[in-house]
Order: C-alpha cells, then sequence, then structure tokens
C-alpha cells in the first residue's frame, strides 16, 4: 500500500499543481475581462461595471452564471459534432499552452526540452478551433471569419516563430526555464534589449495570433457582425470568449518569458515568489487593453501585407544579426 | 429534380456555372445604419456586386401629412432625418413660410440658424462616432457621444426635447431662448474646437485610420455630380456647392463661414471636410450669438403665422366684425394656404434636403414631396463599392452618411 502510494505521489501532485494552476488561470482570464472592461470604461469617460458586487468585482461571475443558464442553440443545418467540438479544441489549446510556462523557476508543470515549440504547435491548433467553428456554423458571416482567421493564424504564426528563433540562438535552448535561466545570467538580464527587433514583431503578431485589435478581422464586429462565432450561443459562446483571453493571457505570459526575463526581478520579493512574473504580465496585458481602446481595425488585405511585406523580413533580418553577432563572439 | 451529384462535379472549375458567393449584409446588422439591406455578390472578400434594397423604414410620412394641416405635419418631419430633426423642422418651416408668403423677424432666423448648427454639429458627432466605430476606433464613438450629449442637453433646456425637437414653427420659433441657454451655448462653442482637436489627434495621423479612408471610394467631382451626391460627400470631391452659400436662407446671409472642399474625393477627404465644417458651425453658432444681444426682446413669430388649430377645410370663412351686432359674422371665404407650389431646399447636415409642397388652398397639404440627400447617397453606395473588399463597403456606409429614416420615409 505504501509503496503504491510512494508511487502515485508525484502523479497525485502534479494532478493538485495542474488543478491549482487552471484555476487560478480561469481566474485570471475572468478578471482579464473585468480589467479589459473597467480599464476601457475610464479610457472612454465611462465607469464600466460597477453594479455586481462592490465596484462591479463579481461581475465575470455572474456573466458566466448567466451564459450557463441561456439557451444553447444549434442552428439548422449546421454540423453538429463540429459545432459541439469547435470551442473546447480553442480553449483547450489555450489553456494547455500554461503547462510549459516557467512562472517560478520551481514551479513549472512540464519542463519540457522544446516548449517553445509546444507553444506554436498549440497556438497553431486553437486556431482549427475558430476554422472548425466557421465552418460547421452553415452561415456565411461565420464562413467568411473562419477563413480570415485561417488565412491571418497561418501567417501571422511565421512571423511570430521567426521572431523567437532569435531568442533561442541567444539562449541556445527550446526549453522556457532554460531560456529564463540564460536571460538572467546574460549581461542584458532582459532579451528585449538585444532582441527589440524580435520583440517587436513578437508583440504584434501575438496580438493577429489572439485576433485582437487591431487584428480582430475574424469576429470584426462591425463587418461580419461576430465572425466565426456569430452563430454560437450561451456557454460555447463563453469557451470562445475564454478561449481569446486564455490566448491573451499565454501570449504574453510566453513575452514575458522569452523577452522579459521571466520570474527574475531587480529585487527579491520576500514570500511572493512570482510577484515578478505577474507584474510583467499585468503590463503586457494592460498594453493589449490599451491597444484596444487606441486603434481603428486592418483591413484584410492590408493585414495580410503587414505580415508577409514587414513583420516576416523584420524577423529574418533579425535572426541574420542575432546569428552573425553570436558567431563573431 | 434535385442536381445530381456528376452536375455537380461537373460545376468544379467551371466559372460560368460557379454561384457566387451571397451575403445578404443587413437589415440586421451592426453597421449599416438603421435598417439598410445590402445585397453582395463576393469573390472572397472583393465585392462583385452591390444592390441596396431599401423600404424597411418606411412609415409612409409624406402620405401621412396630406391628413394633417400645415402645423400639424410639422412634427413629421422631425421623423426624417432624425439626428438633425431641427434642420427638417427649418426646411419645411421655409417651404410654407414661402407659400404663405410669411416674413420672419430676424430674431426668429437667428435662433432658427443656431439650432441648425447644432444639429449640423450633433449628426456630424454621431457620423464620426459610427464611422470611427465601423472602422474599429471604439474610442472615439464613445468620446463624441460626450459632446452630442452636451448638445442634446441644450435642446432639451430650449425647447424640452432632445432629439425630437419641433423647435421652428411656421414663421418663426416657439419659443425665445433664456439667457441661461445663451451662456451655455457660449461655452460650448467655447470649448467645442479643442475637442475637435482630441479626435483628430487620435484618428487623423494614425497610420491605420489613413489606410482604411485614403484612396477608398474615390469619386472625381464630375462623377460626383452625375450620381447626384450632395452636402459633405460632395464637397469632399471639391465641389464647392453649398445651398447655405448659393441661396442663403433664415441668417446665412449675414454671418461669416467658409465652405470646406476636398481635393481627391475620397472617403479622407471627405472625413477632413466634415470635421472642419463643425469648426465652422461652431463660428456660426458663435456669430449668432453675438447677433442674438442686438434683438433682444423682438418678438420670435411672424405676425399673421397659422398657429397649431389652423383650419382644415379647403375654404376658411374670414371673420368680418359686423358693425352694429359687433361680433363677427360668417363672411366670404379665402383658402387658408394660398393655392400654388414651392420647393425650398436647405443645407442640411446629410446633404441638400428639398421640400416640395403642393397646395390646394386648404388648410392641409396636398402633396409633400421630401429630396432626401440619403436616399440619393444610398443609390451611389454600388458605384462607390466597386471592386473593393467587404470591410470598404463599411467604410462607404459611413462615409455618405446615410440615416435611413430620411430614405424610407
Amino acid at each position: 500500500m505504501e509503496a503504491i502510494l510512494k508511487a502515485a505521489l508525484p502523479g497525485i501532485i502534479l494532478i493538485v499543481e495542474a488543478l491549482v494552476l487552471l484555476v487560478v488561470a480561469l481566474l485570471h482570464v475572468a478578471y482579464t475581462t473585468y480589467a479589459e472592461r473597467k480599464v476601457i470604461g475610464h479610457m472612454q469617460q465611462r465607469l464600466g461595471p460597477n453594479r455586481v458586487g462592490p465596484r462591479g468585482l463579481l461581475q465575470p461571475i455572474a456573466d458566466v452564471v448567466k451564459l450557463l443558464a441561456k439557451e444553447d442553440i444549434v442552428p439548422l443545418g449546421a454540423d453538429k459534432g463540429l459545432f459541439y467540438l469547435a470551442p473546447f479544441i480553442s480553449l483547450v489549446a489555450g489553456a494547455t499552452s500554461l503547462a510549459v510556462i516557467p512562472i517560478w523557476n520551481r514551479f513549472v508543470l512540464a519542463d519540457v526540452n522544446v516548449g517553445l515549440l509546444v507553444i506554436l504547435a498549440l497556438s497553431s491548433l486553437s486556431s482549427y478551433g475558430v476554422i472548425l467553428a466557421g465552418w460547421s456554423s452553415n452561415s456565411r458571416y461565420a464562413f467568411l471569419g473562419g477563413l480570415r482567421a485561417s488565412a491571418q493564424v497561418v501567417s501571422y504564426e511565421v512571423a511570430m516563430a521567426l521572431s523567437l528563433v532569435g531568442v533561442m540562438l541567444m539562449a541556445g535552448s527550446m526549453n522556457l526555464s532554460e531560456i529564463v535561466k540564460a536571460q538572467i545570467s546574460s549581461p542584458f538580464k532582459i532579451y528585449a534589449l538585444p532582441q527589440i527587433i524580435g520583440f517587436f514583431v513578437f508583440m504584434v503578431s501575438a496580438i493577429a495570433e489572439t485576433n485582437r485589435v487591431p487584428f480582430d478581422l475574424p469576429e470584426a464586429e462591425t463587418e461580419l457582425v461576430a465572425g466565426y462565432f456569430v452563430e454560437y450561443s450561451a456557454i460555447r459562446f463563453a469557451l470562445f470568449y475564454l478561449a481569446e483571453y486564455f490566448g491573451m493571457v499565454v501570449m504574453s505570459a510566453v513575452a514575458v518569458t522569452c523577452f522579459l526575463g521571466g520570474w527574475a526581478g531587480p529585487f527579491e520579493v520576500p514570500g511572493l515568489p512570482f510577484f515578478w512574473f505577474l507584474i510583467k504580465l499585468y503590463a503586457l496585458l494592460f498594453f493589449y487593453i490599451w491597444v484596444r481602446a487606441t486603434l481603428p481595425r486592418y483591413r484584410y488585405d492590408q493585414l495580410m501585407g503587414l505580415g508577409w511585406k514587414v513583420l516576416i523580413p523584420l524577423a529574418l533580418l533579425n535572426i541574420v544579426i542575432t546569428g552573425g553577432l553570436k558567431l563573431w563572439w | 429534380m434535385a442536381p445530381t451529384l456528376e452536375l455537380y462535379t461537373r460545376k468544379i472549375g467551371h466559372p460560368e456555372w460557379e454561384e457566387p458567393f451571397v451575403v445578404n449584409m443587413g437589415p440586421q446588422h451592426p453597421s449599416t445604419h438603421g435598417v439598410l439591406r445590402l445585397y453582395l455578390e463576393l469573390d472572397g472578400e472583393t465585392v462583385v456586386r452591390c444592390d441596396p434594397r431599401i423600404g424597411y423604414l418606411h412609415r409612409g410620412l409624406e402620405k401621412l401629412s396630406e391628413n394633417m394641416t400645415y402645423t400639424q405635419a410639422m412634427v413629421l418631419t422631425d421623423r426624417l432625418d432624425y439626428i438633425s430633426s431641427a434642420a427638417n423642422n427649418t426646411g419645411y418651416c421655409l417651404a410654407v413660410e414661402k407659400l404663405l408668403g410669411l416674413e420672419v423677424p430676424r430674431r426668429a432666423r437667428l435662433l432658427r440658424t443656431i439650432v441648425c448648427e447644432m444639429a449640423r454639429i450633433s449628426s456630424h458627432l454621431l457620423w464620426l462616432a459610427t464611422h470611427a466605430l465601423d472602422i474599429g476606433a471604439m474610442t472615439v464613438f464613445l468620446y463624441c457621444f460626450r459632446d452630442r450629449e452636451w448638445l442634446l442637453d441644450i435642446y432639451e433646456k430650449i425647447c424640452g426635447a432632445r432629439l425630437t425637437v419641433s423647435y421652428p414653427r411656421i414663421g418663426g420659433v416657439r419659443l425665445d431662448f433664456t439667457p441661461e441657454i445663451i451662456d451655455e451655448l457660449y461655452q460650448f462653442t467655447e470649448e467645442f474646437p479643442t475637442r475637435i482637436t482630441d479626435y483628430e489627434t487620435l484618428i487623423d495621423v494614425n497610420r491605420i485610420w489613413l489606410r482604411r479612408t485614403k484612396g477608398i471610394a474615390v469619386v472625381p467631382p464630375e462623377k460626383a455630380l452625375n450620381m447626384g451626391l450632395t452636402g459633405p460627400s460632395l464637397r469632399g470631391s471639391g465641389v464647392p456647392y453649398d445651398v447655405r452659400k448659393f441661396r442663403p436662407y433664415d441668417a446665412y446671409d449675414e454671418v461669416e463661414f467658409e465652405v470646406p472642399v476636398g481635393k481627391n474625393g475620397d472617403t479622407y477627404d471627405r472625413y477632413r471636410v466634415r470635421m472642419e465644417e463643425m469648426r465652422q458651425a461652431n463660428r456660426i453658432i458663435r456669430q449668432c450669438l453675438d447677433k442674438l444681444a442686438q434683438t433682444e426682446g423682438e418678438p420670435v413669430v411672424a405676425e399673421g403665422a397659422p398657429d397649431l388649430l389652423m383650419p382644415e377645410k379647403k375654404k376658411a370663412p374670414r371673420a368680418v366684425p359686423h358693425p352694429k351686432k359687433g361680433f363677427m359674422v360668417k363672411g366670404e371665404e379665402v383658402p387658408v394656404v394660398p393655392e400654388g407650389e414651392v420647393y425650398v431646399s436647405i443645407e442640411a447636415p446629410k446633404g441638400e434636403l428639398g421640400y416640395y409642397i403642393v397646395s390646394d388652398g386648404s388648410g392641409k397639404p396636398w402633396r409633400v414631396r421630401v429630396r432626401a440627400p440619403s436616399f440619393v447617397h444610398i443609390s451611389a453606395i454600388p458605384e462607390m463599392v466597386k471592386g473593393h473588399m467587404v470591410a470598404d463597403i463599411i467604410a462607404v456606409i459611413g462615409t455618405l452618411d446615410v440615416v435611413l429614416g430620411e430614405c424610407d420615409r
């Protein structure tokens, strides 16, 4: 009995850790929606949610309860199986990426050697959810949204992957913990300084990858009503919503890990090992929200032009420069 | 018989057999400015054919007004372009006044000019708000609504209504301004130019905004004239036609203002023209307010203007005081409104708004016909979006500033 327990203990600990991480991440996602509404509200001279709970703090929970209670409608002629499946693909792909992100040097669920590749793979997997949702809804708007999403994700993924190559070259590893450790021991402390081009390309393509303003074409409200999830209602709609914010959180976490030095900070905060990681994460999330409040939306062809003609050449240039410098030193 | 599988397979690769990708944009669509429906045939994202289908907001206002007296029918004009109701009222009143041969007092003309320009500002603010929102800039929307709210509050203080004001009346205006309103309007005109500058800093030099508007839906001057565009949409193409300058009405001949024109006739130029027009409207309000002080205490309604209870019958008895009995007896019958027909057009915020009224002598109009700029502008949409993308359709609807209440009437 004891032997079995001993053998199972690491597994149990892992499951508990995973659950804790998932719950914490879900809370973060829920309150990112709250923060977005509140911050944009104040940027636009209004108050944002302020009715449910003190200062509207219970608003995300009320939203979830409301969406759970709504009717789950499947349009006639929809491909039912795929229609049900699509939001889960998006959400699972978004949430799984969290596993490889080192939040602290002693807290990383899956310390895999190809962490960056896992993240890239999962983020392209999440686009399947979008494409399938657009396809299976049997609606013109959703179909157009799905088409846009597939084109956008495919082209911006190239730019994003290329922008991370510079980081891999400098750190000499694809393990995310190793990348953070390499940053801490490097003279710059964070890679955002030497990899400034890579950081820029990454941030832009991360916004595109998560379908946020100014690249929110797949769900452009004023053009395609709601884009790929126009036919979704109730909890499936909420899942897409969650997936989008999970994407935001994951992309910000990757940016923090690869470019901003992960858990390291200018000084240790006693008792709060995650402090610096979270501060950087919140700063990036605020940046996302700020961009949304400020910028108009690109047009489809302009977006493609930006991706292929500006970001990818920039990322390639960055690789050449990084490689050259690495060779000389 | 249902098409067989063989037919489907044969279709592939034969462009003449392939059906177009049809999208019905509207009438329930967030950015068709009401209930416009566009039948779109798309090739990918490019528009092959665009066909506006209208009539979802038809209320028969023209026909309805045939069963009302002239004064009653004025409230219907509020519902034409419900964003700038004061301008619609003024146009209608001018037409009826011309029919009646009324001379409007100067103070009333100044007051009407002020509310018309307020309507222009609030209409252009709503246009900017929705145009920016359509292109994706969300914050401009709420900033514009903040200022529009201020204007609507002033309207409320002037006449009690915020949207459908019915403030002008045949022969003048309903009420005089109180000193508080004049003070508040001074405050507004003081503050408003800085607000416009605020919006311009948000989007004027924004690269995404420029790429979304420059070179989109270019209309050369001749084409703009041929399509019947008026108002800012025409002036954006460089034609300096403005009814306020060509046939001045109310107090426009005694105020100074410029007519901004564009150069290239693209969406960006039309945006610039409207922004500049808001500044000019602000200037006009300022000048009228200064002139109001000279006419303090003068009447705001013309002598002999019809009141709300004007007779409906074809010929109303003229009241003649009887020399012996002392009170009035029935005399000869005269027309309530002289027989005839008039056409009067004004520069409404959306374009040239015309009223054609036929009178048969009774207190009710025999026919009212509205020349609505939005109706003409909607007919220009297919020409303007040809070869553009789906996202540009939204920009074109926005740049023409159509409102369906006026189009469908």
